[in-house]
C-alpha cells in the first residue's frame, strides 16, 4: 500500500489543514476515533461560517420575507434575494429571477416535470433520461410518461460508466421534448459530456434539464456556456442546509410555465373566482419559504467562492486519484465506475464482503461511507451489483484519510475472508 | 449486560460463508420471497410443515449481507422440528431481542444460539438485516406470497 508521506499532493496553494478547522463537525470522534466523513455525495457538512451566519440571523435579524413592511422583514427580504444573486452567479446565470429556491434537487425537477412536463409533453412525445440517474431524474419522468401516455428512453451506459453517445444520437428524434440526465452521476461519479449532450437536444428541438445535484459544489458550472433549460441544485450537497436547494431555469421557458404549487406569495391577484400569477421566480415559491436556510445557502456561496471553485476541483481530483490508485491496489476490490471524467468518488464492490457488512466494519474506525444502491437501482442492475460502498470526497478530506479508508477496507477483506 | 456486543463474531462469520439449510426446498408447503429494498437483500425461505404443524424441513436461497445471510441460516436449524406456534413464539422474542426489548440473559426465552444477534440493539440500521429471514419465513407460514423491510 502506498504511504501517505511518501505520496505529495500538488497543490501547494491549497491548505487543508486551515479549511479543516473551519468544519466544527471534523474534529468529533466516532467510536473514539476520529471522525473521517466519506459520504459527501450524500450529503456535505457546513463550515462554522454558515453556522455562524445562520445563528446570527435567527437571534437577530429573523422576519418573514416578501410580506412585511416593517423592517426586520424588510431586511429578510434582502438577504434572502441577495441569496438568489449568489446563486445566480454561482451558475452564472444572466439574472437572478432565473433562480428559483425549491426544497431541493427532488422538488426541482417534480417542478420541471409538473409543470414543464404536464403542459409541453403529450401523448407520443418522447422523454430521454440515462442508465445512471438518481430515482429522483427517474421516477417523476415515469410517472409523467404513464400520465401522458409519453414514451422514456434511456441513453445505455458502456461498462466503465460513460454514456454511450451513438446510441444518445439514435435515439434524438423530432418526437423527443425533454432530455434530462445528470452532470455527475451520483452512483459511478460519472462527469457526463452535458454540453454536447444539450446541443444535440436543442438541435432535435428539445429543452434539456441538467440535474446538477452532484456537480455544483464541485466544480465550474456556467449554465449561459452550456445552454441548458433548466440545472437543478441541492443546498446540503454543497455545504449549505438541507430543506433548500433550487434551480436556474431560462426566463423564456420558466414565463411560459403555470405554477406547480399553488397558494400565498406566487399570485397577483386572487378573487373567488380565478387568481393571476406572479411572474417567475416567485410563481414557483409559493409558502413561506426556508429563510435561514436560504442566507445559510448564500453564506456557503461566498465560502466557495473565496477558496475557489476551480482550487477545490484541482485538489478533489488530485484526492481521486490518490483513492483510485490506492484502492485499485486492494486484491478483490473492483472499482464500479471508470469513466474518462470522473468526480471525486469511489464506488467499490468486495468480492467477500457485503456493503452493508463494509459500512459497519469501517463505521468502527470511524469512517463514514455509504453503502447501498445509492437511489440508482437501474445503474446497480446494469453493473451486476445489488449494491455497492461508496466513498465520495470533499476539498476538507486528506489523503492520509483516504490511506486510513483503505487500511479499514484490508481489516474488512480479513474478517470477512 | 453481560453480553457479546461485538456483531461478527465467529460463528456468525461461518454461518455466512457456509450456511446451513441454503437450499430450495422443492415441494415445501410454505414458501414466500422477502426483500429489503433499501440494501437489495433477496431471500426465499421454503418450509415443509406436516399435519400435525411441525416444520419438517427449512431451507432459504438468495443473497444479502453477512448479517442477514447468518441469520437466516441459524434460523432455518432452529425450524426445524418446531411446532408453526412455537416458531411464532421464537421470532418474537428474537424481534423483541434486536430491538432491545428482551434481555436474554435476563427474562426467559427460547432462543439459544440466536442469542448470538443481541449485539444488532447497538447497530438500529442492521435490525432489518438480521430479522428479514424471519419476517420472510413468518409471511411463509401466514402464506403472503411476498414482503418487503419498508
Ligand atoms: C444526482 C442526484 N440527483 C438528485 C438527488 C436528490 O437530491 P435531494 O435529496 O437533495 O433532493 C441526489 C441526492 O442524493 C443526487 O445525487
Amino acid at each position: 500500500m502506498a504511504d501517505a508521506s511518501t505520496v505529495k499532493i500538488k497543490t501547494p496553494a491549497f491548505d487543508v489543514e486551515a479549511i479543516r478547522k473551519d468544519f466544527p463537525i471534523l474534529s468529533q470522534t466516532v467510536h473514539g476515533k476520529p471522525l473521517i466523513y466519506l459520504d459527501n455525495a450524500a450529503t456535505t457538512q457546513k463550515p462554522r461560517q454558515v453556522i455562524d451566519r445562520m445563528y446570527k440571523f435567527e437571534s437577530e435579524e429573523y422576519g418573514t420575507v416578501r410580506r412585511g413592511a416593517y423592517k426586520i422583514s424588510e431586511h429578510s427580504t434582502q438577504l434572502y434575494e441577495e441569496s438568489r444573486q449568489k446563486m445566480a452567479g454561482f451558475l452564472g446565470a444572466p439574472t437572478k429571477d432565473e433562480i428559483v429556491f425549491t426544497s431541493g434537487t427532488t422538488q426541482a425537477i417534480n417542478l420541471v416535470a409538473y409543470s414543464y412536463g404536464r403542459k409541453f409533453i403529450g401523448a407520443g412525445d418522447e422523454i430521454i433520461i440515462s442508465n445512471i440517474e438518481h430515482h429522483a431524474n427517474t421516477v417523476p419522468w415515469q410517472v409523467l410518461c404513464e400520465e401522458k401516455g409519453a414514451v422514456l428512453k434511456v441513453i445505455p451506459v458502456n461498462d466503465d460508466g460513460d454514456l454511450v453517445m451513438e446510441e444518445y444520437d439514435r435515439l434524438l428524434n423530432a418526437k423527443t421534448k425533454l432530455v434530462a440526465v445528470n452532470h455527475v452521476s451520483n452512483a459511478l461519479g460519472t462527469v457526463n459530456p452535458i454540453k454536447e449532450i444539450i446541443r444535440k437536444a436543442h438541435d432535435a428541438g428539445a429543452k434539456v434539464m441538467i440535474d446538477g445535484a452532484q456537480s455544483a459544489p464541485h466544480m465550474k458550472i456556467d449554465v449561459q456556456d452550456l445552454d441548458c433549460d433548466f440545472y437543478t441544485f441541492s443546498g446540503h450537497k454543497m455545504y449549505a442546509p438541507s430543506g433548500i436547494g433550487g434551480l436556474f431555469g431560462k426566463m423564456e421557458v420558466l414565463e411560459t410555465m403555470p405554477p406547480y404549487v399553488t397558494g400565498g406569495d406566487m399570485i397577483l391577484q386572487v378573487t373567488l373566482e380565478k387568481s393571476t400569477y406572479q411572474k417567475p421566480p416567485s410563481r414557483f415559491e409559493a409558502g413561506t419559504p426556508p429563510i435561514s436556510q436560504v442566507i445559510g445557502l448564500g453564506e456557503a456561496i461566498d465560502y466557495l467562492n473565496a477558496i475557489g471553485i476551480e482550487k477545490i476541483g484541482e485538489y478533489e481530483h488530485s484526492l481521486l486519484e490518490y483513492g483510485t490508485r490506492l484502492l485499485s491496489d486492494i486484491e478483490g476490490l473492483r472499482i464500479i465506475g471508470q469513466a474518462r471524467e470522473k468526480a471525486a468518488l469511489i464506488s467499490f464492490y468486495l468480492e467477500d464482503a457485503h456493503p452493508h457488512d463494509v459500512v459497519t466494519i469501517l463505521d468502527e474506525d470511524g469512517i463514514a461511507v455509504r453503502g447501498g444502491h445509492h437511489c440508482a437501482q437501474p445503474t446497480m442492475k446494469r453493473f451486476g451489483v445489488p449494491a455497492t460502498t461508496r466513498a465520495s470526497m470533499s476539498f476538507y478530506n486528506t489523503p492520509e484519510e483516504l490511506d486510513a479508508l483503505a487500511a479499514s477496507i484490508q481489516r474488512c477483506i480479513k474478517i470477512f475472508s | 449486560m453481560s453480553y457479546n456486543k461485538e456483531l461478527y463474531q465467529r460463528v456468525i462469520l461461518d454461518h455466512n460463508k457456509n450456511p446451513k439449510n441454503f437450499r430450495e426446498i422443492k415441494n415445501a408447503t410454505h414458501s414466500s420471497h422477502g426483500f429489503n429494498p433499501l440494501c437489495g437483500d433477496d431471500y426465499t425461505v421454503y418450509l415443509t410443515v406436516d399435519d400435525d404443524e411441525v416444520i419438517q424441513d427449512a431451507g432459504f436461497v438468495g443473497a444479502g449481507c453477512a448479517i442477514s445471510k447468518s441469520s437466516a441460516s441459524l434460523m432455518t436449524a432452529t425450524l426445524k422440528g418446531k411446532k408453526i406456534d412455537e416458531a411464532r413464539v421464537i421470532f418474537d422474542q428474537f424481534h423483541k431481542m434486536v430491538l432491545g426489548e428482551l434481555d436474554p440473559e435476563k427474562d426467559e426465552n427460547r432462543l439459544g444460539k440466536l442469542k448470538l444477534f443481541v449485539g444488532i440493539r447497538e447497530y438500529p440500521s442492521r435490525i432489518k438485516c438480521a430479522s428479514l429471514g424471519w419476517h420472510t419465513a413468518i409471511a411463509a407460514l401466514d402464506k403472503a406470497e411476498d414482503i418487503t423491510t419498508e
